[in-house]
């Protein structure tokens, strides 16, 4: 499916969403409240009701039970839950479930072809020993090829630049360098 | 987490009515990445969300414009910073926001939430047993003689010296921009170097805005000064951090004399510093590398200093010295 067929699924919200039930103290699971949203993951439509506290990264992780991104700090800065909204690499920690709604996220696990055929990016990591724990690699490879396919990828330093938002404890940074510079020109080839 | 009423509008009125009917408890969120973050660590629990993250008529910007540039205030930093026209004609402006954050994080956050982003200050973010009178009015500040190596030595209170962090205000504070606002009670303009308060006997307070005031858009005058400009940002290490100290400087020079100098300083002030002092030192001058650090020191004499932030003297004259020599190098080639 291609991105203009899942515009057309995709029905933007176009009434106010109002949630009339603030102020409650319990910290409750997500989807205890229920606000309706709909939304697109991994080319799947999804209607979920979740609580408004819940962040993107809940819902992917608890809802959705896809446990291929990581929450590292919950707070933006490490990377590890990064996943892409309508195409753009975002940390999914930082942002309300509520504001995916009507919107197109891609986890790692879909990243793969309908085969299971793994990415050009997920190939280089294993080839270039881009990893130790594995902890941070999701969130690696998905701002690796968002690196690419914003044409941020055509040197080292550029590289390095734009995957400074990704840490990895395990320092395999020089690996994750050589994996995206491996890559990239596959990834241009294969890729629109 | 307190819960909270959401709603989502998606025009400016509607937002301004949302607004009217929700306050004075609903806070507007955008992007989300300081409010939503600050949520989470209890520092800000609002009671409604007015989500102005989806008003389309406000994530447009145009920079072609022959009197101002013009920036919708829900533009993303990174598709303002990835502007061509900016990077050539305005470099200060452009640097201040890809220097800034992540790229995950500059595809979420937008120019107009960029302004009004909180301090990063431990004592602030850590909350408890740390007294902090941003957080708690009247509680007492840790970070006077505490660990203030990051902290501000320009503006600061006995109150407070937590540093205004953000990047994008300060390039806007060299330029002069100008923001419109719109509430229930109407609309009105406020020059941005309005818009942020020193901490005086009230850090809670950071701002002119009202709580229902939304930010609609960001004007920057044309200047020729703007090409040649930079904004030169030194971090404790190469990428994705704040400001130990950084510069924007925009510069109109005619031979080797100066003949505009705009000077704005972030990370050592306690908000969006204009360094005006210097800016009149070097008027009518020739620049050189002397004249540079003079005007560098120039902009730090009023300084306070803490226990561990003393070295922002001598790192802020000359991260100015350098900016200066940059812009200077710009204006060449412009
Ligand atoms: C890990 C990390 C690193 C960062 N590094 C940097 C850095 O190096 N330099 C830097 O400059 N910044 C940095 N930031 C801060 C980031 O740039 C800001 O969080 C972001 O720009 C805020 O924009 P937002 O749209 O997400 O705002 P929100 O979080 O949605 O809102 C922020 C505040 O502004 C208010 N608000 C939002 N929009 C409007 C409006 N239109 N009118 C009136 N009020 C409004 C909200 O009520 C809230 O109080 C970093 C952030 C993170 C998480
Ligand atoms: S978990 Fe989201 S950035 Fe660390
Ligand atoms: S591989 Fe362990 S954190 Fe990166």
């Amino acid at each position: 499916m291609n991105r203009n067929e899942l515009q057309e699924v995709v029905t933007p919200a176009q009434s106010i969403l109002v949630s009339t039930r603030p102020g409650e103290q319990s910290a409750g699971a997500p989807g205890s409240s229920g606000l309706s949203i709909d939304i697109v993951v991994n080319r799947q439509r999804r209607q979920l009701d979740v609580d408004p506290r819940a962040s993107l990264l809940d819902l992917v992780r608890d809802h959705l039970h896809l446990m291929g991104t990581k929450k590292g700090c919950d707070h933006g800065q490490c990377g590890a839950c990064t996943v892409h909204l309508d195409g753009r690499r975002v940390v999914s920690c930082l942002m309300l479930a509520l504001q995916a709604d009507g919107r197109e996220v891609t986890t790692i696990e879909g990243l793969a072809g309908p085969n299971g055929s793994l990415h050009v990016m997920q190939q280089a990591f294993i080839d270039h020993d881009a990893l130790q724990c594995g902890y941070c690699t999701p969130g690696q490879i998905m701002s690796a090829v968002a690196c690419v396919r914003e044409g941020h990828a055509n040197s080292v330093a550029g590289i390095r630049e734009y995957m400074s938002g990704n840490l990895c404890r395990c320092g395999a940074y020089v690996g994750i360098v050589a994996a995206i510079q491996d890559a990239a020109p596959r990834m241009q080839g294969a890729e629109p | 987490m307190r819960s909270f009423a959401y709603a989502r509008p998606l025009t400016v009125m509607a937002a301004v009515q949302a607004l009217a009917d929700a306050s004075p408890h609903a806070r507007i969120i955008a992007g989300g990445t300081t409010l939503y973050d600050l949520m989470k660590l209890n520092i800000e629990a609002p009671q409604a969300l007015v989500d102005v993250s989806r008003l389309g008529e406000l994530t447009t910007f145009d920079t072609s414009g022959t009197r101002e540039l013009v920036f919708g205030a829900m533009a993303r930093m990174s598709d303002i910073a990835a502007d061509r026209t900016l990077q050539t004609d305005y470099p200060a402006l452009a640097e201040s926001l890809w220097l800034a954050a992540s790229p995950q994080v500059r595809n979420m956050a937008t120019v107009g939430g960029n302004l009004l982003q909180r301090t990063r200050c431990a004592y602030f973010r850590g909350g408890a047993p740390y007294p902090c009178n941003k957080r708690q009015p009247g509680s007492g500040c840790a970070a006077i003689g505490g660990l203030d190596r990051s902290h501000a030595i320009l503006g600061t209170s006995t109150s407070c010296v937590a540093v205004y962090p953000g990047d994008w205000a300060v390039a806007l504070a060299a330029f002069d921009a100008q923001l419109d606002t719109v509430s229930p009670r109407g609309e009105r303009t406020i020059p941005i170097d309005e818009l942020h308060r020193e901490p005086g006997e009230t850090p809670h307070l950071e701002t002119i805005l009202k709580p229902d005031e939304l930010i609609v858009r960001i004007r920057v005058p044309v200047t020729v000064a703007g090409r040649a400009s930079t904004y030169h940002k030194i971090r404790d290490r190469a990428s994705y951090a704040f400001a130990l100290a950084s510069a924007a400087v925009a510069l109109r020079v005619d031979g080797d004399t100066v003949r505009e100098a705009r000077i704005a300083l972030g990370g050592v002030a306690t908000r969006p510093w204009r360094a005006r002092d210097a800016e009149r030192a070097l008027m009518g001058g020739a620049l050189t590398e002397g004249s540079a650090r003079a005007a560098g020191e120039l902009a730090f004499t009023a300084a306070r200093t803490g226990q561990y932030n003393r070295f922002k003297v001598e790192l802020g004259a000359r991260t100015i010295a350098e900016a200066l020599m940059i812009a200077k190098g710009r204006a060449k080639t412009s």
